[in-house]
């Protein structure tokens, strides 16, 4: 095989590997399948038109004029002249179905012609076209459809030609934004470099990584494509007497609405259910291609995360008899996934407790369920598909799950604010920073607008924003990492919260900015008496900033004591290996030990410990049974069976 | 901001200057001989070159251009020769009726396709959620001219609720109330295929915005629902939905040439269909270039709306 088939087979492998599953995909999806097998039905019948011994479509017969539906040997009843209205909707259809497939390909392969020439070449051959282009969509869509038609004189080809015009911009444009994305991908010089010719980069590997798109635009166009054609023929500009396509029979029926509704409301229909079948597949294709687009994926619609009924969460939990005094306690708390059939145990039953002014940090690797645990607390996990199966989360003794909405939000950001990783995502871009903070002070503090705007400006001075008085008018984009950070903390401390819950709050900022975020929510926290729920991956940080420290291993907790204990004696061996990924600041040992093996998947976790097939202590006992969280100190638990092995 | 303003009304000029290069062209490129089509088949060639030169034919197509850019900035697009009276009267008579119906249609568009697009988000999947977005799917694949025949037959015809054409001239003496009354009609129906374009639309803007984290953190600082609905969601939405009704606009225009057919009201886009039929080829050229003009300006306004919204496309 030479150099340059490579490629060509690699995009024609792509291409079937793409294509084999659509079908599948297409079909299991209700609505799709409907407007597939209504699209079928109709292009079936019209297909066989020729053999229906159906009297001619043109075939006037004056005395049968106006018949209604269900008259002998004319089921859908004649028309002003006495053609037979279901010959004619048959043959209409066909025409109309016709015109449309044909406009719609025609338009998508000129307009992504120029699409892709604009992109690919780039520099005055891109700015010209594209010119052309914005202009041609500066004029309403069907308006410049009718001056075409005016110039070219009305007639079905010229109508056609109009609509396959107007369309022609829609696809340059898509196409050529699709194809600049792909332009400057590697493998895209990577083929120059093989030497392959313009036209053959640009039908093999351009191509099929716009074809989606395409494919996309073509099932969606079809339908506008029918009704805008049927729209001119309508109007008398389209098909001519005798000949009809749809539109023109219902221009047809206008006059005789009063006294036989039937000649123009039968053709309206047709056009209806061609539209609603080729709409319904479109949607389903465009679902099917390009899921980004899907209107439909994981939203957080619902105000709090769903939970399973009292008496089912608190199946097996022993009589509260919490204290309080606490403002954190967490009790057998699970919290699930369900999508698509799969059922993903985030949060695989953790007790933690928070004593008021305490530290307690949470650490373990992505996808342990720290994060889940701590969207639990005020029900922030988004629903769908998040769930809380089982466990109670009491606030003062109170169980955050079942509390009404409103006292939830009183809780929210009053005594318990949340601190989130990606200051770049979690403030809102289009509002002034100063203006999110101002909101969470007006919605529990009552303040009007200027004083709310006024401790504002004094939080952005405790959190070390220099220029507070005009950083609160800046927006997110205008400001580095670490400021927003800092905002997302004056956010927190805006109603002396009494416990704060920090989701990795630094892990998006560099080092040294890292350092001085921690060490200004320590001090403040310090200062104002706060408790903390600090999650982090980095058991470094937590150990500088924390008392106690939970180690979650795949949903649970698997370790859990006072800092000093777990980093002088770790006795779960994933606390270890954990310990062991920890560099050490200013030694020789500059290497790490990276942990062996992936985390398990969430929907099929192992019976027993899930840490069992990753461990180098592991036996078969491990994997036999649940193994429990034992007390090997005071105040210090491991889950784990080897643990009082030296 | 002002500065903003001052750059995009600078770029519309030459959007402006191709739309009317595209309307010219269109016009100028039509084959067949127009003074031959004013004087009839009967002329004599001697009248046919008199004509000619009096309608500047003879000139190079350039020529004809700026002499025509010329008139039209001083208020002159010619005259009808089917009509017999100044294109510009003509438009001018029928603009008012056009901008009404096109306007009260994307009103009502607006309005209730973004409300039923946020509420089909909001209770997503849910009974709500499946009837708007059926009812979204009729209305994206019903013909509007259909819509209207059917609207006429059962409210004008059969309840005889409401005129259903008849519209004869804007200021005919009915006053306000008989102008609503004949609106009614013909503005549901062109609002009904623009408000499902904008249901689908907003539904798919607002799925998009609630998955976003800063939705998590209004609901983290314990706003209403309401709050984080239409304070945060809805207005971050509204970047992705504002140009769309910039869209539904130039199709809400364009769609009232059937409405207005249907509907026999008394409109521009009825003027250019009889327009075309007749051949009347200056007044399909002014009614085209004055409508597409207007369609510019608003899209023109949606881009200044939507940098009021966005703070980064205003620092752009």
């Amino acid at each position: 095989m030479s150099a340059h088939a490579l490629p060509l087979a690699a995009a024609r492998a792509s291409q079937r590997w793409m294509f084999a599953p659509i079908w599948s995909r297409l079909l299991r999806n209700p609505m799709a399948a409907f407007g597939l097998g209504l699209l079928l039905v109709i292009v079936v019948i019209v297909l066989l038109a020729p053999v229906l011994h159906l009297p001619p479509p043109e075939f006037a017969q004056v005395a049968q004029r106006l018949k209604p539906p269900l008259t002998p040997g004319h089921p859908f009843g004649t028309d002003q002249v006495g053609r037979d209205i279901l010959s004619r909707l048959v043959w209409g259809t066909r025409l109309s179905l016709a015109v449309g497939v044909f406009s719609a390909l025609a338009a998508s392969l000129v307009g992504s012609t120029i699409g892709l020439l604009a992109a690919f070449r780039g520099g005055w051959v891109d700015a010209l076209l594209m010119r052309g282009i914005d202009t041609l969509m500066a004029f309403p869509y069907l308006l410049l459809a009718l001056a075409i038609v005016a110039a070219l004189g009305p007639g079905l080809f010229n109508a056609m030609l109009a609509i396959i015009v107007v369309n022609v911009p829609f696809f340059a444009r898509g196409v050529r934004g699709a194809a600049l994305s792909v332009v400057q991908a590697d493998f895209m010089s990577a083929a120059r470099l093989c030497g392959l010719s313009d036209a053959r980069i640009v039908l093999t590997e351009l191509l099929p990584n716009v074809l989606p798109g395409i494919i996309i635009g073509v099932s969606t166009t079809i339908g506008w494509m029918i009704l805008e054609t049927a729209g001119l023929s309508f109007l008398g500009l389209g098909a001519q007497p005798p000949q009809a396509d749809l539109g023109g029979m219902l221009g047809d029926g206008r006059n005789l609405l009063q006294i036989a509704p039937h000649v123009a409301t039968i053709p309206g229909l047709v056009i209806l259910l061609l539209a609603i079948g080729i709409n319904l597949l479109g949607d389903g294709l465009r679902d099917v291609l390009d899921p980004k687009l899907k209107a439909g994926g994981i939203a957080r619609t619902k105000a709090r995360t769903a939970s399973a009924p009292a008496s089912e969460r608190r199946a097996g939990l022993s009589p509260p008899g919490a204290d309080a005094r606490l403002p954190l306690a967490i009790r057998n708390l699970k919290t699930e996934f369900r999508v698509r059939g799969s059922v993903y145990v985030a949060v695989g039953g953790v007790d933690l407790k928070i004593a008021p002014g305490e530290a307690v940090g949470i650490v373990g690797e992505s996808g342990s369920g720290k994060t889940v645990t701590a969207l639990s607390i005020l029900g922030l996990v988004a629903t769908p598909p998040g769930r809380i199966v089982g466990g109670e989360i009491l606030h003062h003794g109170e169980d955050m799950v079942e509390v009404d909405l409103r006292r939830l939000q009183e809780v929210r950001g009053g005594k318990v604010a949340y601190i989130f990783q990606d200051p770049q995502t979690t403030l809102n871009p289009l509002i002034p920073v100063g203006e999110q903070v101002a909101e969470v002070i007006r919605q529990h503090q009552g303040l009007s607008r200027p004083e709310a705007r006024r401790r504002a400006v004094a939080l952005f001075e405790s959190v070390l924003i220099g220029d507070a008085i005009d950083k609160v008018r800046a927006y997110p984009h205008e400001m580095s990492g670490g400021q927003r950070q800092r905002v997302g903390i004056a956010m927190a401390l805006a109603n002396d919260p009494e416990l704060i819950v920090a989701d990795e709050p630094t892990t998006a900022l560099d080092v040294t900015t890292q350092a001085q975020v921690l060490k200004l929510l320590n001090d403040l926290r310090h200062e104002r008496g706060a408790a903390l729920m600090f999650i982090s991956h980095d058991f470094g940080v937590v150990a500088a900033l924390c008392d106690r420290v939970h180690v979650m291993y795949a949903g649970r907790v698997v370790e859990s004591g006072s800092v000093k204990d777990v980093l002088a004696h770790p006795r779960h061996p994933y606390t270890r290996r954990l310990l062991a990924c920890v560099p050490e600041l200013g030694s020789r040992r500059g290497r790490v030990a990276p942990i062996p093996g992936l985390p398990p998947s969430l929907d099929e976790l192992p019976p027993g410990c899930a840490f069992a097939p990753r461990c180098e202590l592991v036996t078969p006992a491990c994997s036999a049974g649940d193994i429990s969280l034992d007390e090997v100190g005071p105040g210090h638990f491991g889950r784990c069976i080897r643990m009082d092995e030296p | 901001m002002a500065g903003l303003i001052l750059r995009r009304l600078f770029m519309v000029i030459p959007v402006l200057f191709g739309v009317s290069v595209i309307v010219f062209l269109v016009i100028s490129l039509i084959p067949g001989d127009p003074a031959r089509a004013i004087l009839g088949t009967f002329a004599t060639p001697a009248n046919v070159a008199e004509v000619t030169r009096q309608l500047g034919l003879d000139k190079p197509l350039p020529v004809q251009y700026v002499i025509w850019i010329d008139n039209l900035l001083h208020g002159d697009l010619g005259r009808s020769y089917i009509l017999h009276k100044p294109v510009i009267d003509e438009i001018m008579a029928r603009l008012f009726p056009t901008l009404l119906l096109a306007g009260a249609a994307l009103v009502l568009a607006s309005v209730f396709g973004v409300l039923l697009g946020i509420l089909a988000a909001v209770g997503q999947n849910g009974i709500g959620d499946r009837l708007i977005t059926v009812v979204a799917l009729l209305g994206i694949s019903t013909p509007s001219f259909w819509l209207g025949m059917l609207f006429i037959f059962w409210f004008g015809v059969r309840l005889a609720w409401l005129p259903v054409g008849g519209m004869t001239a804007m200021f005919g003496g009915g006053g306000v109330g008989d102008i609503l009354a004949h609106l009614i009609l013909p503005a549901t129906t062109l609002a009904a295929v623009a408000g499902a374009v904008l249901v689908r639309l907003t539904r798919g803007a607002m799925l998009e915005v609630l998955r976003q984290d800063y939705i998590r953190t209004a609901r983290a600082k314990g706003l209403s629902e309401r709050r984080v609905i239409y304070g945060h969601a809805f207005r971050n939405a509204l970047v992705a939905i504002i140009p769309v009704i910039g869209l539904q606009a130039g199709f809400v225009l364009g769609g009232a040439v059937y409405i207005e057919t249907v509907f026999q009201w008394p409109g521009l886009g009825r003027m250019l269909v009889s327009a075309i039929s007749t051949r009347d080829i200056l007044l399909v050229q002014g009614g085209v270039l004055v409508v597409a003009s207007g369609y510019v300006l608003i899209n023109l306004l949606t881009d200044l709306a939507q940098a009021v919204l966005d703070p980064r496309i205003r620092t752009e």
